[in-house]
């Protein structure tokens, strides 16, 4: 997995609440048996029109939103589909970064599996960055997951919390397999076990 | 005395490989699932980092998501759908692990194929890189979505690395009035606690009227939890559940059969086992339910109006109803029991179950589909199309003006050339309303099997209740 340690770029705002994965990379690119390329397709529907032309008014057509690095968006972002091509189309894209009042599950498993740093913050918090995001001449930030802090256009910083051991996988790039094997005599106490108890599990 | 547990307490305590001081748990996985959309990018990784597949035989394989619904004896037209289905046979032969072809009579929805094969248990743990896994809690395991790094980490490693997520009960007291579903509980139950109500949360769902369902409708009331935000929903085993697994070709066998159904028996919930958060309904007040806009939670009984964003006072939600009702192109206080529709679809794995089908028959027969409306049905499975097919109940659908296709995920996602065309307007019995999900510009409405067969006779929404009566 790719390290994430400090972010620093243009952050976009979506002030929508639910946004859902389909929204994010709709089916079309679910066809393909890659997780790259993906970037091309991110929020798709928002992002172009029927005729695949750029949507003038979707805030990712605009400079300097083109380059962005963060996301600023609403409440339970990413609900929906499990599809893992959310988080490859988001770091595709560029952007390592999102931060909401709140995310799906599945998805904010999904994200910090990719090196794609998901931050909760309180909606009053939020809607400060958001504001920072809109204004085209505050809108780049620094994150910096080490000392977990947002660090504003107008250089002031913003503390974030983050679960300890997803903090140490993003800062080193662990590789979640990679982890678990270390632990496999452990996996077969286990099967030796449930195969004594439950047999059929094993017929 | 031990503390008193729940289903899912039960389930989870007994799959633990191992647990970090901050709660982070190594969980077993038993069974696992997998299609031909999630798996290839975990299969390349194993193979990029030269690891094996742990336990083949606990993977079902089948193509669902990306396969055409007629003429699949001429192949696939599509270059990227073969591909993907040929990387999925490639797959399952080079790692040993049991597939279901497209042209074996079994093949179907993931979500209807495990339970049908007896390859769904109650007491395991079960997943699938598929959000709708939580239908399989309906048989009392442990099941949720997961994404294809994690399918990857379970193909490697047999287990999963996750948080332990918080008990919710959700309590359907009473009984469902006549023309009432499974499908209208989960939708009013999704409509009470809001799409992000279950996060963080396992759903256990109980009550008199949950007890009352068949299998098939309480795979659809747990197959909708995810709409809810909550990865996994159970209902506790009961003798419907045994009566159902018995006999299925991968359920337990000979001596196995009482020594699995001891155990099975120990799983429901203790009597003053905690939960962290509940909400309960009346059955007797949930009517037949609609969905208005581009989230599952946006529903309202069919005698209900189209919502006015006026009347809501926060700012966020406002526009988000404005933006949903400029694309369901819906005008507010409109009745819902009205608005004309161009397209049926019935099926998927929250309603292409045999049981669904026969709601339709029951209220298409002898009756034909409005002139102006296109209307489809697809099977969950081969075997639901064989069943069908044996009860007369294709022929009552064809005559009845419905095309009667192979199974597959089909216009629940879109994938293939089964989609609405921009601003068609579909009564669907699928789980997802979301802006596109079923073609692009297309407009989605949510509701029960038998609704969708009142609205395609009557070519607009409308009260089944009324139709049947
Ligand atoms: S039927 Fe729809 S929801 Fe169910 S697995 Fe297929 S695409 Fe997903």
């Amino acid at each position: 997995m790719e390290i994430f340690d400090r972010l620093s770029g243009v952050a976009v705002p979506l002030p929508m609440i639910n946004l859902d994965t389909d929204q994010v990379i709709p089916k079309q690119y679910l066809k393909s048996i890659e997780r790259t390329g993906l970037g091309k397709g991110l929020f798709h529907d928002l992002r172009y029109d029927m005729e695949d032309g750029e949507r003038p008014d979707f805030v990712l057509n605009r400079e300097p939103y083109r380059k962005s690095k963060i996301l600023i968006t609403g409440e339970n972002f990413g609900c929906g589909s499990s599809r893992e091509h959310a988080p490859w189309a988001l770091a595709d894209f560029g952007i390592r970064c999102v931060v909401a009042p709140s995310f799906a599950d599945i998805f904010f498993n999904n994200s910090m599996k990719n090196g794609v740093l998901l931050i909760v913050m309180p909606q009053e918090q939020v809607d400060i960055l958001m504001a920072d995001a809109e204004n085209p001449d505050n809108c780049v930030m620094t994150v910096d997951l080490e000392t977990q802090t947002i660090t504003r256009a107008d250089g002031s910083a913003m503390a974030f919390e983050i679960e300890p051991f997803r903090k140490a996988r993003l800062l080193n790039g662990l590789d979640d397999i990679g982890l678990t094997l270390q632990k496999v005599h452990r996996i077969e106490a286990f099967e030796a076990r449930q195969k004594a108890d439950r047999p059929w599990l094993y017929a | 005395m031990e503390r008193p547990r729940t289903l899912f307490d039960k389930i989870w305590d007994s799959h633990v490989v191992d647990e970090q001081d901050d709660g982070t748990t190594l969980l077993y996985i038993d069974r696992h699932l997998t299609h031909e959309v999630t798996s290839p990018m975990a299969f390349k990784g194993l193979a990029s980092a030269g690891r094996k597949v742990r336990r083949p035989s606990t993977t079902l394989a089948v193509p669902d998501h990306n396969i055409p619904t007629q003429n699949r004896a001429a192949g696939i037209a599509d270059p990227e759908a073969k591909l993907q289905l040929d990387t999925l046979v490639q797959n399952c032969k080079t790692n040993g692990i049991p597939l279901i072809e497209l042209l074996d009579p079994r093949q179907g929805i993931v979500h209807v194929i495990g339970p049908e094969q007896g390859f769904t248990q109650p007491g395991i743990t079960l997943v699938c890189g598929d959000s709708h896994t939580a239908t399989h809690g309906a048989f009392g395991a442990l099941a949720f979505g997961i994404g294809t790094s994690e399918v990857e980490h379970v193909f490697a490693t047999q287990t999963l690395i996750q948080k332990r997520p918080k008990n919710m009960r959700v309590t359907i007291a009473g009984d469902l009035p006549v023309g009432v579903t499974a499908k209208d509980m989960i939708l009013a139950i999704i409509g009470t606690m809001g799409t992000a109500g279950g996060t963080g949360h396992a759903i256990e769902y109980v009550g008199p009227a949950l007890r009352a369902l068949s299998m098939e409708g309480r795979m659809t009331v747990c197959n909708m939890t995810i709409e809810g935000g909550a990865r996994a929903g159970l209902i506790a085993p009961d003798q419907t559940t045994f009566d159902y697994l018995e006999g299925r070709p991968m359920a337990p066998k000979g001596e196995m059969w009482p020594r699995a159904l001891e155990y099975w028996r120990t799983l429901p919930s203790d009597a003053d086992a905690a939960y962290d958060k509940e909400i309960t309904l009346n059955g007797r007040d949930i009517p037949p339910q609609v969905t208005w806009g581009t989230s599952p939670q946006d529903v309202v009984p069919i005698d209900g109006r189209v919502p006015d964003p006026s009347t809501e006072p926060d700012s966020k939600r406002r526009q988000a109803i404005e933006s949903a009702l400029d694309y369901m192109d819906l005008k507010p206080n409109t009745p819902i029991d009205g608005i004309k529709i161009d397209r049926v679809f019935i099926g998927s794995c929250t309603n292409g179950r045999i049981e669904d089908l026969r709601a339709v028959a029951q209220i298409v027969k002898q009756k034909k589909v409005a002139s102006h409306v296109d209307a489809m049905v697809v099977p969950g499975s081969g075997l639901v199309k064989q069943q069908a097919e044996q009860e007369g109940l294709d022929r009552i659908f064809t005559a009845a003006g419905f095309d009667w296709r192979e199974p597959g995920c089909s216009m629940c996602i879109a994938m293939n050339d089964d989609k609405l065309q921009p601003g068609e307007r579909c009564a669907s019995t699928s789980n997802r309303n979301f802006a596109g999900r079923q073609g692009r510009g297309g407009r989605t409405h949510l509701v029960s099997p038998a609704m969708a067969a009142a609205a395609a006779v009557a070519g607009h929404l409308t009260d089944v209740r009324e139709l049947a009566s």
